[in-house]
């Protein structure tokens, strides 16, 4: 049968180790069941995870793109079915239909700065471009990551935002909008830290992750700096059931988000932004 | 604010009458103006998908609201409808400005009325952030 | 199922006693046979043996909100205008399973659905022809292909029929989607009944249709023939109940989001769906999975959805468009306007179904009317809807 056939078809994956990230957001690592070789995707494409009788979700690829061996997803727990994926253990199986959608531009954008913005779980849709672009690190200019959230106690890849903060090539800037006792670092929203990172903005991609809201602001941000409507490029989110343009929940205006996005550039989906209720 | 002044102002101003549940102006849009309620009530408010309407602060007689027009790049930063019929007065943004560099002491004036009323605003903001009433953070 | 052109020249002539040969033919080519009968009031599509099922001397009264079924007291079998069905909920059902899926171990395993039953539509209009030329587009053209409803198309024979009466509500004129049927049918018939004889005009439109024609063994069509089934055609032409102007409609719905037009008929719409379940293009659907009570046993199936409905644009925190006027806003902005975007035509065919169905007979020609007198471009920014400003006086401002 053709992959064509197999668009509503999920295919069983392993859960080969789970780790929990914050009180309700966990990511999972899957190998395939039989065989196959891996599981090719660019950065910014989701697969619709199934958990058997429960339902099924469109969850971004969390993982890193030049290692295709390793399908890893982060998943925020928000329904009945993200909580009942919640408690799998190794050697549960999903069911998995993918990659869907469209990517970030990194490949592209070869030779530009890249600034990376994410907020709150959009961390981990960003997190495959951020492994593209120190896969292949010479081939780009300054690189940023920005990263906001509400509490410490929120903040993911805790351990990895460690080693990437060390590195000599790459900026990090982490935000709370709000600390705890033992919090030392910034209190402010993501958009302050904009004004601090080390990028030219006549010649930088910039990757912009998270709630709608904060979305819209980042881009004016960038767009204060001087940043280009189509250098910057988001991730948007609707009611997603089938993932290949037949159900009809995801459409944004005349956009498919499952098929014409979820990545888009700004300049394509400002108009539509403005629109309340579209 | 003395009688000159006022004056000055007023070259710049226009009338505004708005029906309930109209716009005045949107979040992006061109800030060129700053108002001044006269009557009625005005609701600051953002849109997120999801989550619909979310008013961060009603305006209402003798209140002047915006100072976009004071700060490059001179852009709204949210919505501003109208909740009841409301009436204001418009200053033109431009206008005002050029005043204000002919007449240091009107600038200085303006500015100092404005930051006034921002600090205000702000700490209004920062009390309003704090969840006074609700439950502690963290909670879902 | 190609659709080759066809040659009027070649038409054929069917006499009305003669009519079940089609039908045996049919079935001989293991077709079972869908077309129009009359239950409950209304004329709808469902299996039917022969001729004799079908709406004999029946013709529909429709206007908005309103649909009787009236004798003529004549055999004309095809002198209604448009069903509450439409051929979409045998191409594209309102219930359908994908698949069905056994737990294993640890691990499922997937049986697809079963294969679908060659079936012959008997009776459709052209309207309804480029509704299914819109679904083929939606189902098979982008970069997914739905195998279900391949599978169905492939395993289809069309019967068209060229109206002889327009309804109340149609409007293919406008949209240029009728009411002779053109191309993407196998056959297609036009009746012909006077004082004397009762026949049909039979021509082919695929090699298929070619076969099935040859095999009835039928005398050629004369040019009085011809023409008395032409002039079925230009009768029905001349009837339509409603029209739509489409100029620059795009361009004219994108431009208004913001119209004062969406409010008024939002205080009427009741988002019940009719006109979605009616409309022979509209394809939304949503995807549920469910098991049986032992755990074990799970499925996949597709149903009918709707864009009224509030859950359909639902995101955890809540729905995209909670109000009705945004949900009326989507449908109609979708089907008129983003649908050129998407499938590089109007997602709307003239059928009027929607505006037969709709309770409250709501018009969606009379909508982008209301739209086009009202529209927001004619509009200065310094007059806009609601705000005015007027200069001032200083007595008017100082205290």
């Amino acid at each position: 049968m053709t992959a064509a056939a197999h668009a509503m078809t999920p295919v069983p994956w392993r859960i080969a180790a789970t780790r929990r990230e914050t009180s309700d957001t966990f990511t999972v690592n899957l190998e395939p069941r039989a065989g196959a070789a891996g599981f090719p995707f660019a950065p910014g494409q989701f697969n619709m995870m199934y958990l058997f009788g429960a339902g099924e979700v469109p969850i971004s690829i969390s993982g890193d793109p030049t290692t295709p061996q390793k399908l890893v997803h982060t998943i925020r727990e928000v329904g009945p079915v993200t909580r009942a994926m919640g408690a799998l253990k190794r050697g549960d199986t999903v069911g998995i239909r993918g990659p869907f959608g469209s990517h970030w531009p990194v490949v592209e954008s070869a030779g530009a700065d890249v600034v990376i913005i994410a907020g709150g779980v959009g961390l981990a849709p960003v997190r495959p471009a951020l492994y593209q672009v120190l896969a292949a690190r010479r081939s780009y200019g300054q690189v940023a990551l920005l990263y906001g959230t509400r509490t410490p106690a929120d903040i993911l890849f805790r351990k990895e935002l460690e080693e990437w903060r060390s590195r000599f090539d790459l900026q990090v800037l982490i935000t709370v909008d709000r600390g705890d006792r033992d919090w030392m670092g910034s209190v402010g929203v993501v958009t302050s830290l904009i004004p601090q990172a080390k990028f030219d903005s006549g010649s930088t991609l910039a990757v912009v992750c998270g709630p709608e809201m904060m979305m819209r602001f980042t881009i004016r941000a960038l767009q204060d700096r001087g940043v280009s409507e189509d250098s910057i490029f988001l991730s948007m989110e609707r009611n997603m059931q089938c993932a290949v343009g037949f159900c009809g929940h995801c459409q944004f205006g005349p956009k498919f988000i499952c098929k014409d996005g979820p990545v888009f550039s700004y300049d394509v989906m400002r108009p539509w932004l403005a629109i309340r209720e579209l | 604010m003395d009688e000159n002044h006022l004056q000055l102002m007023v070259g710049c101003a226009s009338n505004l009458r708005v029906d309930a549940g109209q716009f005045i102006f949107h979040e992006g849009d061109p800030a060129n103006e700053l108002y001044l309620i006269r009557s009625g009530r005005v609701s600051l408010e953002f849109f997120a998908a999801e989550r619909g309407v979310i008013s961060i602060l009603t305006l209402g007689e003798g209140d002047p609201m915006g100072w976009s027009w004071l700060v490059p790049p001179y852009r709204w930063k949210f919505d501003a409808r109208a909740l009841d019929l409301t009436r204001a007065l418009v200053f033109d943004g431009e206008c005002i400005r050029k005043k204000c560099e002919q007449d240091y002491k009107l600038g200085y004036d303006l500015m100092r009325k404005s930051v006034a009323i921002v600090e205000q605003r702000l700490e209004a903001t920062r009390l309003q952030l704090l969840n006074l009433y609700g439950v502690p953070a963290g909670t879902p | 199922m190609s659709s080759a052109p066809h040659d009027t020249a070649d038409a054929r002539v069917l006499e009305r006693s003669g009519l079940d040969r089609l039908f045996e033919s049919l079935r001989n080519r293991e077709f079972r046979v869908v077309g129009p009968t009359v239950r409950n009031g209304a004329i709808i599509y469902d299996e039917i043996n022969s001729s004799a099922d079908l709406p004999a001397g029946w013709s529909d009264e429709q206007d908005g909100g309103f649909y009787r079924l009236k004798q003529r007291g004549d055999a004309a079998l095809f002198s209604y205008a448009s069903s509450p069905h439409s051929w979409k909920q045998f191409l594209h059902p309102p219930r359908e399973r994908l698949w069905s899926a056994k737990r294993e171990d640890k691990t499922f395993q997937i049986e697809p659905a079963a294969e679908p039953v060659r079936t012959a539509f008997i009776g459709v209009r052209s309207c309804d022809l480029h509704a299914i030329a819109i679904q083929d587009r939606v189902f098979q053209d982008g970069p997914y292909v739905d195998v279900g409803y391949q599978g169905r198309r492939r395993k289809s024979f069309i019967v068209a029929v060229n109206c002889g009466t327009a309804g109340g509500t149609c409007f293919c004129v406008s949209m240029n989607t009728g009411p002779k049927a053109s191309s993407g049918f196998d056959l297609a018939l036009t009746e012909v009944l006077d004082a004397n004889r009762h026949y049909f005009v039979i021509e082919s439109g695929s090699e298929l249709g070619g076969e099935v024609l040859r095999e009835l063994d039928l005398l050629t069509a004369t040019a009085e023939e011809r023409d008395a089934a032409a002039g079925v055609s230009s009768r029905a032409a001349s009837q339509m109940g409603r029209t739509m102007n489409t100029s620059g409609i795009r361009e004219l719905l994108l431009a208004n989001y913001e119209n004062a037009c969406w409010d008024q008929v939002a205080a009427r719409c009741l988002n019940c769906t009719n006109c979605t379940m009616v409309c022979p293009t509209c394809f939304c659907s949503s995807v549920e999975d469910t098991t049986d009570l032992s755990g074990d046993r799970a499925e996949r199936v597709q149903r009918w959805g709707s864009c009224f409905n509030v859950q359909f644009s639902y995101i955890h925190g809540g729905s995209i468009r909670p109000s009705p006027r945004s949900r009326y806003r989507q449908w109609l902005t979708h089907k008129l306007a983003t649908w050129i975007d998407q499938f590089g035509a109007s997602g709307c065919v003239g059928c009027g179904r929607c505006i037969t169905w709709c309770p409250v007979a709501i018009d969606i020609t009379e909508e982008v009317e209301a739209i086009r007198k009202q529209d927001n471009r004619n509009r200065t920014a310094k007059s806009h809807h609601g705000v005015t400003r007027t200069n001032s006086s200083p007595a008017s401002i100082l205290p």
